[in-house]
């Protein structure tokens, strides 16, 4: 089990490289740098910009650039942000928290209300339940983040029950700790079930489709044929085995959240990395961009090796050693 | 194979619908110079947010009510009792080029001016939602198709190759596919397009997103074909044709090509809504299509505003309904194809 773990941590290096190295080319490719905004105000004098220029290192090519910003990331120095001029480390340590717990909270409710639906849906399949919950998974398939975010919004601002964005209130400093918690959930419902939208189709679709293959298996009328109850045989024999890819999905499914996370998070104004790497790439605050864009693959790469660790927890018959 | 598809396709409801759909929304396309009252650009400043004008029967003929601005800072309209104007029909309008070369005037239905008709209300300058709906379709709809097939070309070319081939070309090209897939793909969208946008004019922005979504959506599909490229290879017609000496490129397209084709049907007609889906996400965070040019996503961003979600403005949104419908429609087209070209992948009926 440890040497799969190590062995996929090593898998990494190669791919953040060349995620890093890509970032890098295409920030050069891309025309302008950063001081582009600080060069057309007059009042900044010309000094001033040079000595940023200097200290940016822009007037070097991208490569030496690249093995300097290299140098210290191997030193554990991801660099500065230019906008906000401080270490890059103390602006993702705000952001990722509030995407992570986005996520989980997505994938959560996605699990909360996928499971008993895709599960009712193969018991009484064909009926009208099922009907309605496979229009249901269309439909929210077929919505865009972005768009349901705006309803969201709007429904938000017309019943005035929830905030129309954001993560705290104003008055959030002055509340107790329990009142902060409540006051983070309040903002958080929202986002969550827009981002969770898409996961519930897909979980529920894939849940429905496994469902129906165990219910038909040997095991399956083995356990009917000793005298188990319906329950019983439903929820320990069926569900046991027909959760399992929903484990594997998981991590496909992390992938379309933290890209849906960017569109979710500008419309609902919610403080997270997805939100950062938007910013930080329309005015090209260089090592912001590449530091948020490896957080976001290491998200995801974690994600999928916490999926396939839960995999093999969940299904005895996987060995990870031997893959 | 087309005429059996087209029949299996006609026999389901579903599919029946789905083509029905899509008829409707491209003709809609097709014709949307003659089907929109007005220019998408065509600004009435005296009348923003406007909403919806009503439709009255007069003498069996049908009028647009006439509304008089009550507050411009609310943005609220009460009708004028009693005052309507007539709906021409065939009339002329403002003039324009038909597909681009055509000059011509005729439209469906104009109203006398000074009064304006808008369907669909107007937005923060005044401009008809309905014509912009109808002009941004144009980019919306087209994207998707143009896209799918590049990467498909690129997909199977990628795909077969590495397949065929095996080996080193197989490594180097399975290694550049997974890389792109591990990159979570709006990041990639948003960094590509930075990168390409300012080498263009701003009109041309149709084309980066056409090369932008190309580049990063062969690597799905080129993944699958290689893996029923691997198989293929081993086929006895694949290797008698070896054996033949034909060459590697007929091969390819001659064996591989036929066998794959409904494959590649399939997979573009599922992955057409992500095109849509990624365009309106560009031009929705203002990084796809440009003023003066619409797009349902460009709609969508500019109707991001704060006025519109407390004075329930809900005409502003109906691109997102119109890309979500576009989707939808596709989506279930892609499943009933699925169905009728490989019964065991079935997901819906089982």
């Amino acid at each position: 089990m440890l040497f799969f773990i190590i062995r996929r941590f090593v898998t990494m290096i190669p791919l953040l490289l060349g995620i890093s190295v890509l970032v890098f080319v295409l920030m050069a490719i891309a025309p302008g740098d950063f001081l582009d905004v600080a060069r057309t105000q007059e009042d900044i004098p010309a000094e001033y910009i040079e000595r940023m220029e200097e200290e940016f290192a822009l007037g070097e090519p991208w490569h030496t650039r690249y093995f300097i910003w290299l140098g210290n990331v191997v030193q554990g120095n991801l660099g500065e942000s230019w906008i906000y001029r401080v270490p890059v480390t103390e602006l993702l340590w705000q952001r990722i928290p509030a995407t992570l717990v986005l996520s989980a909270l997505s994938i959560m409710f996605a699990l909360c209300v996928a499971i008993p639906m895709g599960v009712l849906a193969a018991i009484y399949k064909d009926s009208i339940f099922d009907r309605i919950s496979s229009m249901f998974a269309y439909a929210a398939l077929s919505i865009p983040e972005f768009f349901l975010a705006l309803l969201a919004v709007m429904f938000a601002a017309q019943t005035g029950w929830f905030p129309t964005g954001g993560l705290s209130s104003v008055e959030h400093e002055f509340m107790s700790f329990w009142g902060r918690m409540a006051d983070y959930a309040h903002h958080l419902v929202l986002p969550t079930i827009v981002l969770g939208m898409g996961s519930v189709a897909s979980y529920m679709r894939i849940m429905r489709a496994n469902f129906l293959d165990y219910i038909r298996s040997d095991f399956v009328t083995t356990a009917r044929a000793k005298g188990l109850g319906e329950g019983r045989v439903m929820f320990v024999h069926v569900l046991r085995n027909a959760i399992n890819p929903l484990v594997s999905a998981s991590g496909f499914i992390l992938a379309t959240l933290l890209s849906g996370s960017i569109l979710v998070e500008n419309v609902m104004n919610y403080p997270g990395l997805g939100q950062l790497i938007f910013e930080a790439l329309m005015r090209q605050d260089e090592f912001v961009v590449v530091a948020a864009v490896m957080m976001g693959c290491v998200m995801l790469m974690l994600g999928n090796l916490i999926a396939d660790l839960l995999l093999a927890w969940s299904d005895p018959r996987i060995r990870l050693e031997k893959n | 194979m087309l005429k059996h598809l087209f029949k299996e396709i006609t026999r389901r409801p579903m599919g029946v619908a789905c083509l029905v759909i899509l008829a409707v929304l491209y003709l809609g396309t097709v014709f949307s110079q003659f089907l929109a009252p007005y220019l998408p650009t065509d600004q009435d400043l005296t009348s923003a947010y406007h909403p919806p004008t009503r439709i009255v029967l007069e003498d069996w003929r049908p009028h647009v009510q006439v509304y008089e601005q009550v507050d411009p800072a609310a943005a609220r309209y009460e009708p004028i009792e009693g005052e309507t104007a007539p709906i021409k029909f065939f009339a002329a309008g403002e003039e324009y080029r038909f597909w681009g070369f055509i000059p011509a005037q005729m439209r469906l239905f104009q109203v006398e001016e000074p009064h304006r008709i808008y369907l669909l209300g107007s937005d923060g300058t005044g401009r008809d939602v309905f014509s912009r709906l109808l002009y941004g379709a144009q980019v919306s709809l087209s994207i998707g198709f143009i896209g799918i097939c590049i990467t498909m070309t690129l997909g199977f070319l990628v795909g077969g190759i590495a397949g065929y081939f095996g080996g080193r070309t197989d490594f180097l090209a399975m290694r550049l596919v997974e890389f792109i897939i591990a990159v979570p793909s709006l990041y990639l969208l948003i960094a590509l397009r930075g990168a390409l946008a300012e080498h263009f004019e701003p009109e041309q922005m149709y084309l980066v997103i056409v090369i932008i979504l190309s580049l990063i959506g062969w690597a799905g599909a080129a993944r699958i074909i290689r893996g029923m490229a691997l198989s293929l290879r081993q086929r006895p017609f694949v290797l008698a044709a070896e054996v033949m000496g034909q060459s590697s490129l007929r091969i390819l397209f001659r064996h591989f090509l036929p066998n794959l084709a409904s494959y590649l049907l399939v997979a573009a007609t599922l992955s057409i809504p992500a095109y849509i889906l990624a365009e309106a996400a560009l031009s929705f965070l203002g990084l796809g299509i440009q003023e003066p040019g619409t797009s349902w996503g460009l709609m969508l961003q500019q109707a991001q505003e704060l006025k519109v979600f407390t004075l329930n403005l809900w005409w502003l949104l109906t691109p997102g309904a119109a890309i979500f419908i576009t989707v939808i429609t596709f989506n279930m087209l892609g499943d009933v194809l699925r169905d009728i070209v490989d019964p065991r992948q079935q997901m819906v009926k089982r």
